[in-house]
């Protein structure tokens, strides 16, 4: 029998068996709200592309968990059960004392996935598991592929403007960790243009003055 | 017993806004009474947005009376106010000039303590004193906004926004292009009520953000092939406003907070409306709306929040009262609040 455990925005997932074994079972919901062409579209493609790139992101050397079976039609995905923490909590809860490894892994995951051009397009504390000290990636339904520097830049901006709202009181040296993590993989040219990038996408945005 | 007296009297500000297009002056009392709020608003010609320097002029002209009025239909004397508030930002440069330079005067002549407020946060308070609403995932839709945003460790923190466009330049952009003037919004929706029949536009959220120039660019070159602008007005906002649904679900999951407000100039959007109301059912959380007549500009979204802005002791030098046009709300520390 299915549990509901989590209502998110978009799917509510269940924890279920897959023969025999526990699994999760993510359904992305018809929304009421939407027009359902719309509707129907979004939902299929972002199945489609999470279950794709859960198996992208595990050959370009980053963890997720096994994709058991798609349902494209109801919009749904039977995968691995992780056992883990979300970084979220573990930051809200001040477990402090392996928040800057984890930051720093979470800055070489992203870089592994970038330098596989795969960009995770919703990069938030909810979406990386902590299982002992190991981190693993969800939420790949808004990835996509892209070789622009400006779509990982957005990428990054994202994880930042997460951290700014969500945890402001480790935002600024966790962020910085991430980087640092990210310049292990991808080098300090790669980290000078990315923040570059970043600034340039700040500007742009409603009211923004960036030193 | 003076402060027994001052209790019962209670606190007035008076408060002016000037960001952009409109000009409104407005006294509030500390029980949350809108005592007056008088607006002149500078409408552009057709088919063109708001010029700074043309709007600034309009503000200039109608300075007088709006001030004059506002205190008439208060039945208040300049001088029984505590406080003087002004939009010190984010809006245009020369528009935030004019009701910068009238309060400063007036804060001088009257020896009155000057309240900068920020123009956002504005929309936000007196939409939650309005609705009553304690702790709620914001979502703020207006011409010079597009936040979503939340209450948390002294300030307004941003849980996401536009890369681009505001929804409200959305509307007004593709507005102008079909022959409206500025704000177009309103005139939008009662087209888009004639149709139903969705016409695909580009989709685009950046995790919690959102991104409208590409619904802009397409559904103007669709009006220009001779698509129907019925359907064209519909699938705009069938998509765009899907968007900020889509946003503020994830803000409201990954906040779990128990309340959506909706505040804004655009908030006055029914089907807007009616998207939030879903999201909100579907987390169990509360939905409140802004009325009506105080979701655009107003000057009691600046009476309102220069008052507890004045409660909490904030005021600002007169040499030192410069207007910020680029002054995000996530910068302002809100000591009236926690």
């Amino acid at each position: 029998m299915e549990r509901l455990i989590r209502k998110g925005a978009e799917a509510d997932i269940y924890l279920g068996e897959w023969f025999r074994k526990e699994a999760i079972l993510k359904i992305r919901k018809p929304k009421p709200y939407r027009q359902s062409e719309l509707d129907v579209e979004i939902r299929k493609k972002r199945t489609l592309h999470e279950a794709s790139f859960l198996m992208n992101a595990r050959k370009a050397g980053v963890s997720t968990p096994l994709v058991y079976f798609i349902d494209q039609n109801k919009a749904e995905i039977v995968m691995q059960y992780i056992k883990g923490v979300r970084l979220k909590e573990m930051i809200s809860d001040r477990k402090m004392d392996n928040i800057d490894a984890l930051c720093s892994e979470v800055g070489r995951c992203i870089a592994r996935l970038h330098k596989n051009n795969i960009i995770h397009g919703d990069l938030t504390t909810s979406n990386f598991l902590v299982v002992k000290n190991r981190l693993v990636f969800i939420d790949f339904g808004l990835a996509f592929f892209s070789q622009r520097l400006e779509d990982m830049a957005v990428d990054l901006h994202l994880m930042r403007g997460v951290l700014q709202s969500a945890h402001i009181e480790v935002a600024d040296e966790a962020f910085n960790k991430i980087l640092k993590g990210y310049a292990e993989i991808a080098g300090m040219n790669m980290i000078k243009d990315l923040v570059r990038k970043i600034k340039e996408i700040e500007r742009r945005g409603r009211y923004a003055r960036v030193e | 017993m003076k402060n027994r007296l001052e209790i019962d009297k209670g606190i007035f500000c008076w408060g002016c806004e000037s960001t952009a297009h409109t000009f409104s002056c407005s006294i509030l009392k500390s029980d949350g009474r809108i005592l007056s709020d008088v607006k002149s608003i500078y409408t552009p010609p057709p088919g063109s947005g708001i010029h700074p320097r043309e709007a600034s002029r309009h503000h200039i002209e109608v300075a007088p009376k709006v001030v004059k009025q506002s205190l008439i239909q208060a039945g208040l004397n300049m001088k029984e106010v505590d406080a003087i508030a002004f939009s010190a930002g984010p809006g245009l440069g020369p528009c935030l000039r004019v009701g910068a330079t009238v309060s400063r005067a007036l804060a001088l002549y009257y020896d009155k303590p000057l309240v900068p407020v920020n123009h956002a946060i504005g929309h936000i308070e007196l939409a939650i004193m309005l609705t009553g609403a304690k702790d709620p995932v914001v979502l703020l839709v207006s011409g010079g906004h597009t936040i979503i945003t939340a209450f948390s460790r002294g300030r307004w923190r941003v849980f996401g926004e536009t890369l681009d466009l505001t929804v409200g330049q959305l509307l007004d952009q593709f507005g102008r292009e079909i022959g409206f003037s500025s704000p177009s919004g309103q005139r939008i929706e009662e087209l888009a009520k004639k149709s139903s029949k969705y016409i695909s536009l580009p989709y685009t959220v950046k995790g919690n953000d959102v991104s409208f120039s590409g619904i802009l660019t397409t559904a103007k070159k669709l009006f220009k092939e001779g698509k129907d602008l019925d359907s064209l007005c519909f699938s705009i906002q069938e998509t765009a406003f899907a968007m900020l649904a889509e946003v503020t679900e994830r803000a409201l999951a990954f906040t779990e907070k128990k309340e959506v407000l909706l505040a804004g100039g655009v908030a006055a959007n029914k089907r807007l409306q009616e998207m939030l109301m879903e999201v909100s059912k579907r987390h169990d959380a509360k939905f409140f709306v802004v009325p009506k007549e105080y979701s655009g500009d107003c000057g009691a979204q600046i009476a309102w929040t220069g008052l507890l802005a004045h409660s909490a002791n904030i005021s600002v030098d007169i040499e030192k009262s410069f207007v910020k046009q680029s002054w995000r709300l996530d910068k302002v520390d809100v000591k009236w609040r926690d």
